[in-house]
């Protein structure tokens, strides 16, 4: 029996007739939550969001009580600032797309919630430059809430004011990561700051307290608000709460986005049930699971998962790939990680070397090119993964990209670091003999039908 | 390799004017500028009420939008109105690459070159278009624009649509699932 989908944060896209017009949504109950909210005290959102176990969709699945935690709006003098993180550029992610395309009221709505409990007057969605679309729709439901008085100045009766502001980057990755994405809106270039002491909470935007929160981290707090963060708590797993929006691309028969109870199914039951199985009956080579930044995973492998029983005690099992349920702790204990939602399949015809260079291509165009190892590294990494691609490797390649690789994670300014240096990583220990015929040939057998890397 | 300019097919000579299409003097900028600009402008300035420099991206936008690239007259007059240093600007438009200094083509094909959609066929895609457009090699920026100036294909990095892979952008419109007969056809719909 496939495991049926719980439509939390999707629950009105894709419906036949829904539109995002703010009518539509108002008939489905919108701003209702926000309406509930403002009759409730700021800390007393910022507790059920904390009791909810709510983690950041972002890509580092840190949790967003805590993260508002860090922000008391008694002991500031500083105006606070919230920016939603609508940057989506993560390899293999299309799900706050979705949102912003064809629901956008129901960001507005969790990010007013947002704004109104962490005392913030001032927000924006920082937009990637591309959705050109996207920021138009924005922009007019902005536009539509302000004439029905769900945001701007005395919202929905009360004394709250509120302004929220679209800023669209244009065209750079490392706008995702957040102080990068704050220089961004400080209008420099998108140049990750260091922390500390440059954490967004203590030094953020204009130098002031500053929330930055994803597009579904935010539409998730419009349903805490709705249910309550104990009833939010019961959907998914302890310490692995609510919904998740999963993309998935690559060799399957059935591409595209879907949204389930955290964990309640396995990577098996999300390929084989809900994907139609891997592409023309072929047979799973790998998988990336959470954005081109995580670790891959490899058919077959087997990992020992530990993990808490009910009653406190650990206990480790071994499980397989198929058997990993979608959700962050065991993707962390299998060694990559649940990031961004996006799950890249490749199939057993897919040339792993020609993968990888495809991937060390995106992070070399994309490292900001502060930090030595960064800047260096992921050009290196992308010259060595190519030439193995293209037959003109060199049979010491294998050990100087890993020696590269090793050399850049917890040597940088920002997590790009790791981002760029897992893939290679992991890459080359679980392919190392594809990585060698590669090396030793002249000509690499390429049993991939499409190009993957440049040449 | 072929050049990023603009070349009149009548004569093969690069025009000074087609090049810097928004040539004003930024001494007197508004004189020269179409009509409303400033005032959209000025509207946008008031996004920003803690620091004006945050406007710096969305006058690079607004100018983009409006001439085709950012000449070195923009980088003028964007800095010249928000208070900034030229270079302030000039190196928001060298690291940010949606920016250009030199126009593209009129129709602009921006294809996905990351992992999902080369799977689908990104890399094929590719080339299907600089065929087709006739644009010859790429420039330093990755970018091909045919002599005409009609076309510029380029590849771009993930355009998150990864599931409808391959993806492209021609011009702002998001193409999903664009196989080589949905490629043609979209050519003849940009005429
Ligand atoms: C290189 C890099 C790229 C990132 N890209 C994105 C992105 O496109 N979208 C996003 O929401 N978060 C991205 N993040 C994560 C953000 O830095 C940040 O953790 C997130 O926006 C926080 O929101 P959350 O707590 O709601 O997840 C990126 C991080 C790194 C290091
Ligand atoms: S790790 Fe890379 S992307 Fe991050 S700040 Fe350093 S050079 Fe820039
Ligand atoms: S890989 Fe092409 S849209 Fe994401």
């Amino acid at each position: 029996m496939p495991i049926a989908e719980k439509r939390l944060i999707f629950a009105n896209i894709d419906k036949p007739g829904y539109t995002i017009d703010i009518d539509c949504y108002l008939k489905v109950g919108g701003y209702k939550d926000l309406k509930k909210a403002l009759t409730m005290k700021g800390p007393d959102i910022v507790k059920e969001v904390k009791t909810s176990g709510l983690r950041g969709r972002g890509g580092a699945g840190f949790s967003t009580g805590m993260k508002w935690g860090f922000i008391d709006p008694t002991k500031n003098t500083k105006p606070v600032y919230l920016i939603c993180n609508a940057d989506e550029s993560e390899p293999g992610t299309f799900k706050d797309k979705q949102i912003i395309y064809k629901d956008p009221h129901q960001l507005l709505e969790g990010m007013a919630i947002a704004c109104y409990a962490n005392n913030v007057h001032l927000a924006y969605i920082y937009i990637r430059g591309e959705f050109t679309l996207g920021a138009k729709i924005l922009e007019k439901a902005i536009e539509e809430a302000k004439a029905k008085n769900y945001l701007g100045k005395g919202i929905a009766g009360t004394a709250y004011d509120l302004e929220i502001y679209i800023h669209r980057g244009a065209g750079a990755y490392i706008c995702g990561e957040e102080t990068g994405l704050i220089e961004s809106l400080e209008g420099k270039r998108a140049y990750p700051r260091i922390k500390p002491p440059y954490f967004p909470a203590v030094l953020g935007l204009y130098m002031s307290p500053t929330i930055v929160n994803n597009v579904e981290t935010l539409c998730n707090i419009k349903h805490i608000v709705a249910m309550g963060g104990a009833e939010y708590a019961k959907i998914g797993k302890p310490n692995n709460t609510g919904t998740r929006l999963l993309c998935v691309s690559g060799d399957v028969e059935k591409p595209g986005y879907y949204e389930f109870e955290v964990g309640a199914l396995t990577i098996g039951e999300l390929l084989n049930d809900v994907c139609g199985g891997i592409k023309g009956g072929r047979k799973l080579k790998a998988l990336i699971p959470g954005g081109s930044s995580a670790k891959v995973l490899k058919a077959g492998e087997r990992y020992k998962i530990k993990s808490k029983k009910p009653d406190g005690s650990m206990e480790e099992k071994e499980i397989g790939l198929m058997d990993i349920p979608l959700d962050f702790d065991t993707l962390a204990a299998a060694g990559s990680m649940a990031g961004s939602g996006g799950i890249i399949v490749m199939d057993e015809t897919r040339d792993m070397v020609e993968c990888l260079a495809n991937i060390a291509t995106f992070y070399a165009h994309e490292s900001c090119g502060q930090c030595t190892p960064c800047r260096e590294g992921s050009l290196w990494m992308k010259k060595i993964t190519s030439r193995l691609a293209n037959g003109k490797g060199h049979p010491d390649d294998i050990g100087l990209l890993k020696n590269v690789a090793d050399n850049i994670a917890g040597k940088t300014i920002c997590a790009f670091g790791e981002a760029c240096a897992w893939p290679v990583q992991s890459f080359v220990t679980k392919f190392k003999d594809e990585f060698e015929n590669h090396a030793l040939a002249t000509k690499p057998k390429s049993t991939t039908t499409n190009k993957l890397a440049p040449v | 390799m072929s050049t990023n300019r603009v070349v009149d097919p009548a004569t093969q000579t690069v025009s000074p004017e087609k090049v810097y299409p928004g040539a004003v003097d930024p001494h007197h900028p508004a004189a020269a500028l179409p009509k409303g600009f400033e005032a959209q402008a000025d509207e946008i300035i008031t996004h920003y009420p803690v620091s004006k420099r945050s406007a710096s991206l969305p006058l690079l936008h607004l100018w983009q939008e409006t001439f085709g690239y950012i000449s070195p007259e923009g980088i003028e007059w964007i800095s010249h109105k928000l208070g900034l240093q030229p270079i302030n600007i000039l190196e928001l438009v060298t690291f940010y690459p949606m920016f250009r200094q030199h126009p593209a083509g009129k129709i602009q094909i921006r294809v996905c070159r990351t992992l999902s959609c080369a799977l689908g066929g990104g890399y094929e895609l590719c080339e299907h278009f600089r065929e087709k457009c006739q644009v010859g090699e790429p420039d330093t920026h990755g970018l091909a624009i045919s002599p005409d100036g009609k076309y510029s294909v380029e590849f771009v990095e993930c355009l998150a649509a990864c599931g409808t892979a391959p993806v492209i952008m021609i011009n702002d419109d998001f193409y999903e699932d664009v196989t080589h007969q949905r490629a043609n056809e979209l050519l003849l719909k940009y005429k």
